[in-house]
């Protein structure tokens, strides 16, 4: 009975992340990357992997060493942390996947000041046991890897003619407002629009029950 | 000096820092709701771009290069950036009391600001001299402070404007940015 209640309760905290206190649609931190990256599938990919590495690393180790860390200098030793798992993901992309790490640019060294991160830290993992972290870190991942997805999908469906990679839109069906910026915009408003309804919807259902 | 003002215009307008590369999002969301405050917030980022772009631009060229320490980049610069941001309110609390009053709450949230970060390995990517660098960085912060105010005008517009239930919030704040960026798009043409 207890293993279950256990099991249940990490369950409720990576489902958190999914949607009801989705990073970018619900909570609407950490934009910038979302956004900029986004105009195809491969680069929403790795920005999602390379953001869910350094959130989980992150609050794993800020988890397991909390009650080491002085409360007075917490913020600089949570940025030393999550800078040194940034520096690590740009040094492997950089080896790895060259063309990638070109395509992101300045996006991979944003990750440290990406408020993500450094929101989930100081309100999560620095209170919490290591494994409770995991599966938040795990949710947030998540939670914007599918959102990031999602949002280039549809730029790249639209402005580009492409389904992941594949060209199937003829050029004159092509939109080219979406694969700039202001698509980006337009798009992600209309997504958080969208969230924002379902989110009522399921609320409202859960007061009539 | 003519290069320079190309610097100056191209970080300001053509390749504005919020509406066509979408660096430092939350700020432009976050704060746009009062005028008085983006203008706040506006000095401060300034401020700190300038300062923050003075400091490690000699740091990379004089000690990371030479010493083939590049790849402690991002380790170095987030930590210099959040240093010189507390000396800067510590400075400002104890020397000019009024100016720390009207900045000094955006400072400490100035740290997590991505146009910081992204102006300080802008310059060495690009590989800027130091004037270059300083025209850029400055070019920058005015363009986040353009935008950033004239979405804090649309949204006094926005109170009093009959919006669409579904947009009601923060998605319409996306849309009005979608437009802002298009007409940004028009600047594109500005320098050959």
């Amino acid at each position: 009975m207890r293993e279950t209640n256990t099991m249940k309760k990490y369950l409720s905290i990576f489902a958190n992340g999914i949607l009801t206190e989705n990073p970018l649609l619900m909570l609407m931190i950490g934009l910038c990357s979302s956004l900029a990256v986004t105009t195809n599938i491969a680069n929403g990919v790795g920005m999602g992997l390379a953001m869910t590495f350094v959130l989980v690393m992150s609050e794993v180790i800020i988890s397991a060493f909390r009650r080491l860390i002085p409360d007075a200098i917490r913020i600089p030793v949570f940025i030393i942390i999550i800078a040194s798992f940034t520096t690590i993901v740009d040094l492997v992309m950089k080896a790895y996947a060259p063309a990638l790490s070109r395509a992101m640019g300045v996006f991979i060294p944003l990750i440290v000041v990406n408020c993500i991160i450094m929101g989930r830290v100081e309100s999560f993992s620095y209170k919490r046991t290591v494994a409770e972290s995991v599966f938040d870190a795990l949710g947030m991942g998540v939670g914007y890897t599918w959102v990031l997805c999602l949002i280039s999908l549809i730029r790249e469906f639209l402005g580009d003619g492409r389904f992941f990679g594949h060209a199937i839109l003829p050029e004159r069906f092509q939109v080219k407002f979406f694969s700039q910026s202001p698509g980006g915009f337009l798009v992600f408003g209309l997504l958080i629009a969208v969230a924002l309804a379902v989110n009522a919807r399921i609320a409202k259902k859960g007061a009539a029950r | 000096m003519n290069d320079l003002v190309k610097i100056f215009l191209t970080a300001m307008l053509i390749d504005n820092v919020v509406l066509m590369r979408f660096i430092a999002l939350c700020p432009f969301i976050g704060m746009s709701n009062d005028a008085r405050k983006s203008v706040g917030m506006s000095l401060a980022v300034l401020f700190v771009t300038v300062l923050a772009t003075a400091a490690t631009w000699p740091l990379y060229m004089f000690v990371l290069k030479p010493m083939h320490l590049e790849f402690l980049q991002i380790l170095t610069f987030i930590l210099v950036i959040a240093s010189l941001v507390q000396l800067v309110e510590f400075y400002l609390k104890k020397s000019a009391p009024a100016l720390y009053g009207s900045m000094g709450v955006y400072l400490t949230l100035i740290t997590t600001n991505c146009a910081i970060l992204a102006v300080t390995f802008d310059v060495i990517a690009k590989g800027y001299g130091f004037a270059q660098s300083m025209t850029y960085a400055v070019g920058v912060a005015s363009g986040f402070t353009l935008s950033l105010l004239l979405l804090a005008g649309i949204r006094e517009r926005i109170k009093i404007a009959p919006v669409p239930d579904f947009l009601k919030g923060t998605p319409i704040l996306f849309v009005a940015a979608a437009l802002l960026a298009m007409s940004f798009g028009g600047f594109a043409g500005l320098i050959k």
